[in-house]
């Protein structure tokens, strides 16, 4: 590989004709620095005039013909004879090849617009998103519903082997891990407590606190999350590709339910495993309350079991329960609805599991506070 | 040397597990010629293509390029080779997050330097050269057809004026028609700039109208290069079945043979 010649333009004026006299190399990699007396030629001769002496150039490459095409384009007639002299292996068979196939215009840039009116425009965009996603979510809940409803009235089209997969892949396997984030959940209640209500003498309610902290919020919140960040994104990501790779549209044309074979068997999945998880999630968040506070406050294990039994109602448990079904059905459905919505590129495969993450975690946490809100009026 | 060797594969071997694809491979190309590769599915062409632009390391053998081993070269220079050659793949394999157009400006902004406006008009002289029209550049590969996303990747592929072209059977998925001026594209260019080609294809019509010679995979090796007209004649049963089967008879009669 020879090294490159800078490439050098130079202008001749000759009676009412111009002559250019390219030399150098004119390759894509030499031109750069042309190009301006190359625009300025274009914009100040009348192309008609122009004649470009091809016999100094070195080496050219389709850039650089195109580059000096645009001197000569604009004439009436780009391809006489007249607009070229001298004599060179490649270069006037290039241009002209160039000025045939290659349209000269003008690229239009993209324009970018900033400012007050387009922060308006892009919180109005999002909030129609947001909308619009909520709708579709709705549809897609009530369409999981009716399949669920016809399915049941014929059993035996239930699924049960990728049913009890998921089950595993998301609910047994997702144990180990969820116990080990709510027990340290409930050890850092207890550490809190701990020093709180020592200040008051009152640190035996270290017990109350974890107790119901664990039973009511924790188990089932921290079950929820990561169920969202381990399984929601596993349901996006695999329904996902096989939307991309038109597994779902085979399944349509062979008179197979998509609904049927993958989103009902991972909803059903996931109902009947969050609240298995979140028993034990509360299991190991109490433990781990327990281990804090026979550590640091001496309270034995035996004691501290007691008390709960005392002071802490079953309904706490109850509550905490009774919500994981409700995370487990949103987590699904919502994982499912966004597998669904993969376009036929990589792109918005990734788009859609953050969204469905962010979605559903976001969900679980209104959902949340909802409950809290109607257990409070309840008065559980 | 008589004649002017730009690439030489020496006995390489490739294999997945004990699945062995290549053994004591040997092939050269010469600089300037369309060279087709065809074999049966399976047979490894497209392994072999990647293993000379050295994505895939062969268990054994080594690649010349202009004499100059792949595996001992110095990153600059691999970096000066990178530069010189051009790759289509099989799908395209356009970057999903750019538009066509910045895609082709990807590599010239990666290895040169120069006013954005030109490289925006060497983009979209390229795309127009690659028979796109100039609504594409501003589309989204997702946006685009199979056939519309091949010529954006050879857009892409052709944006440094490369010296060495590869392309992964660029004509699969075109209409006739679009494969015709593909084939045209290619051989105006290999003769305008010298360009080499090394072309995995399975279009016949292709093999004829455009290659100079023709390499064929089979027994895990290349059975035979020579200019199609004399791989007629060869004896090879694969060779004999592939050229003198219903497709490649018509093929050969439509381009006068």
């Amino acid at each position: 590989m020879a090294t490159d010649r800078s490439a050098e333009i130079n202008v001749r004026q000759d009676g009412r004709n111009v002559i250019i006299e390219p030399t150098g190399d004119w390759r894509v990699s030499t031109i750069g620095r042309v190009f301006r007396e190359v625009e300025r030629i274009e914009s100040s001769y009348d192309a008609n005039t122009v004649t470009i002496d091809v016999s100094g150039i070195g080496r050219i490459d389709t850039s650089g013909a195109f580059l000096l095409g645009r001197t000569i384009h604009e004439s009436g007639s780009p391809k006489s004879e007249a607009h070229f002299r001298g004599s060179h292996p490649t270069a006037k068979r290039l241009i002209l090849e160039l000025i045939e196939r290659a349209i000269y215009c003008e690229p239009e840039m993209p324009e970018e617009r900033y400012g007050f009116v387009r922060a308006f425009e892009r919180i109005g965009a999002g909030l129609e998103a947001a909308y619009q996603e909520a709708v579709e979510t709705f549809g897609f809940f009530g369409r999981t519903i009716l399949t669920f409803g016809s399915i049941l009235l014929r059993p035996n089209r239930f699924r049960w082997t990728p049913a009890f997969y998921v089950m595993e892949e998301a609910g047994v396997n997702a144990l180990p891990i969820i116990a080990v984030l709510t027990f340290f959940i409930g050890a850092v209640v207890a550490f809190m407590g701990a020093n709180l209500l020592e200040t008051f003498g009152a640190s035996v309610f270290t017990v109350e606190l974890v107790g119901i902290a664990v039973l009511r919020e924790f188990g089932v919140l921290i079950t929820a999350i990561m169920l969202a960040g381990r399984s929601d994104s596993a349901f996006t990501a695999a329904i996902g590709s096989m939307k991309m790779q038109q597994e779902i549209d085979a399944m349509r044309v062979l008179g197979l339910d998509p609904y049927e074979a993958l989103v009902i068997p991972r909803v059903f999945a996931c109902v009947v495993m969050a609240p298995l998880l979140t028993f034990g999630a509360m299991m190991a968040g109490i433990f781990g309350g327990m281990m804090v506070s026979w550590a640091t406050l001496d309270i034995s294990p035996g004691f501290f079991i007691a008390r709960m039994n005392d002071s802490i109602t079953v309904s706490n448990f109850w509550v905490g329960m009774s919500k994981a079904p409700v995370f487990g059905l949103i987590i699904a459905i919502i994982g499912c609805k966004q597998g669904m919505q993969v376009g036929g590129d990589v792109e918005s495969l990734g788009r859609r599991v953050t969204a469905s993450v962010v979605q559903s975690i976001f969900m679980v946490i209104v959902v949340d506070a909802i409950f809290a809100m109607m257990y409070l009026e309840l008065d559980i | 040397m008589s004649e002017d060797i730009i690439i030489e594969v020496r006995g390489i071997k490739t294999a997945f597990g004990s699945h062995v694809i290549h053994d004591g491979l040997d092939l050269k190309v010469r600089r300037g010629e369309v060279l087709g590769l065809v074999g049966g599915s399976g047979t490894g062409k497209s392994v072999l293509m990647n293993t000379i632009i050295g994505l895939k390391r062969p268990d054994a053998g080594e690649i010349f390029f202009n004499g100059q081993r792949l595996n001992s070269m110095s990153s600059e220079q691999r970096r000066a080779l990178e530069s010189s050659w051009g790759v289509l793949f099989q799908n395209g394999a356009l970057f999903s997050s750019l538009t066509v157009r910045e895609n082709v400006m990807a590599p010239l902004r990666e290895h040169l330097k120069m006013p954005r406006r030109l490289m925006v008009e060497i983009a979209d002289m390229k795309i127009a050269l690659s028979g796109l029209g100039q609504e594409a550049g501003p589309k989204y590969p997702s946006e685009l057809s199979g056939g519309m996303k091949k010529r954006a990747g050879l857009a892409r592929a052709l944006a440094l004026d490369p010296e060495i072209l590869f392309l992964d059977e660029p004509t699969a998925g075109l209409d006739p028609i679009g494969a015709a001026a593909f084939d045209m594209l290619i051989k105006d260019l290999s003769e305008t700039l010298g360009l080499t080609v090394f072309m995995v294809t399975h279009d016949l019509d292709s093999l004829y109208s455009i290659c100079d010679r023709v390499a064929v995979l089979a027994d895990k090796r290349v059975a035979a290069v020579a200019p199609i007209k004399e791989l007629e004649q060869h004896s090879h049963p694969w060779i004999q079945e592939y050229f003198h089967g219903p497709r490649g008879r018509i093929a050969a009669s439509v381009q006068g043979g």
